[in-house]
């Protein structure tokens, strides 16, 4: 009769709002995120505590698969330097390359040389389906008498002493696997040597430096700043 | 959390004999959506953070044929580490590679050797010298450039092998029955 009726209030929330939320936070997601390209070369990195983001412009990069074979190849976002490196090793080592075998390498994108200079014009051929699954030799890198590599980056070096890489900011990386033997390493470091390239970066995967250690008690002392130089 | 047709009006009676047309909500259950929606972004933040590959500066030292412009190391102060085979380390103090001594990449083992030798000496002299096998893994030799800079080593140099180590190395490694 005169009973105050409590009023009955409903458990359902309403989910548009988190929806909205949800959804804008996803497509700033998809648009921000760049993928990795399928890379032709599957390499393990290791781990290094160095926090500095490998740079993808103006980049060499010589590969050290897990058999130790070496492989050169230039960043994608600069074809021109791509196409004048593999003139410049053509010119001189007398490969005669049709235009076609030159654009199968500049104007692929992450193309690389995995091949000794006999067998490149036959590599060059040959088409990016036709170059997967298709084991490569590697350029010959291994000692200091047969260090093709060191013909590769003196190209690579000629072009950006002409004005090449953005006026000559090349930046040589290093990208080898776990499992490599340290010969490999030790050609390519021939190779950088001969052409008087002493600064070069190695390409790792970021891990947190160990607690408690020397660099751990600098940066917290910095202020969580790296000490990169 | 599934939503509920209220509109039906169950609470309450109607007037006899009328007949209400039934009413659909237009409510939609919006809850899968957003399951999926923050599934999606989870991934996506996922996938961003992880492909950022970084890079470790190496410089090398410039090779000079005259002995007088090379660079000065004081014996005491030096350190060669040579990471090989099986994820050892071999390690001798000053220039004098018979006293060599073994220890590995296993937690805080190398990092132990570098700190103590660090400890003792002038920080102003401290050089590490690298000297990978041909048995180490690029693993191996990236790890123990690393190490210098977790142990915060201003000197360091990457430096090929003597025929010489190799054979204490080779003969230490025979004792120890490491193939």
């Amino acid at each position: 009769m005169g009973r105050a009726k409590i009023p009955r209030k409903s458990t359902n929330i309403d989910m548009t709002a988190m929806c909205d939320v949800a959804f804008l936070l996803l497509s700033f997601f998809i648009l921000a995120t760049k993928f990795k390209p399928a890379e032709a070369l599957t390499v393990v990195t290791p781990s290094s505590v160095s926090s500095k983001v490998a740079p993808d412009k103006n980049v060499i990069m010589v590969t050290i698969d897990h058999d130790g074979k070496v492989y050169f190849s230039v960043s994608d976002a600069n074809a021109t330097e791509k196409k004048e490196i593999l003139e410049a090793i053509a010119t001189s080592k007398n490969i005669t390359l049709t235009d076609a075998e030159k654009k199968n390498f500049y104007a692929n994108p992450s193309s690389y040389i995995g091949v000794p200079f006999t067998g490149l014009k036959h590599y060059l051929d040959l088409g990016p389906d036709q170059l997967k699954n298709l084991a490569l030799p590697g350029i010959p890198a291994q000692d200091s008498t047969n260090n093709e590599l060191t013909d590769w980056v003196r190209a690579a070096v000629t072009v950006s002493a002409g004005g090449g890489f953005n006026g000559g900011h090349m930046n040589i990386l290093v990208k080898g696997d776990d499992a490599a033997k340290y010969p490999a390493f030790q050609g390519a470091i021939i190779a950088f040597k001969k052409n008087d390239q002493l600064k070069f970066q190695l390409v790792t995967s970021p891990v947190a430096p160990p607690p408690g250690s020397e660099l751990d008690k600098l940066q917290q002392k910095t202020g969580n700043k790296s000490s990169e130089q | 959390m599934a939503e509920m047709d209220t509109s039906s009006g169950g609470g309450h009676k109607g007037k006899p004999g009328v007949k209400k047309a039934k009413k659909l909500s237009t409510r939609v259950d919006l809850t899968p959506m957003v399951d999926l929606g923050f599934l999606l972004i989870t991934f996506f933040i996922f996938t961003t953070t992880m492909s950022q590959p970084t890079a470790m500066k190496l410089n090398l030292p410039k090779d000079v044929d005259k002995p007088d412009e090379q660079n000065k190391l004081k014996e005491s102060a030096a350190l060669t580490v040579m990471p090989s085979k099986n994820n050892m380390v071999y390690y001798y103090e000053g220039l004098d590679p018979s006293k060599l001594q073994s220890s590995s990449f296993s937690k805080n083992a190398i990092r132990d050797v570098i700190l103590d030798k660090k400890r003792r000496t002038d920080p102003k002299d401290f050089m590490v010298i690298i000297k990978p096998t041909k048995d180490a893994t690029y693993k191996n030799t990236v790890n123990i450039l690393d190490e210098m800079k977790i142990d915060d080593v201003k000197r360091y140099a990457l430096v090929d092998i003597t025929p010489d180590e190799y054979k204490f190395i080779a003969a230490t490694e025979q004792a120890n029955g490491i193939k």
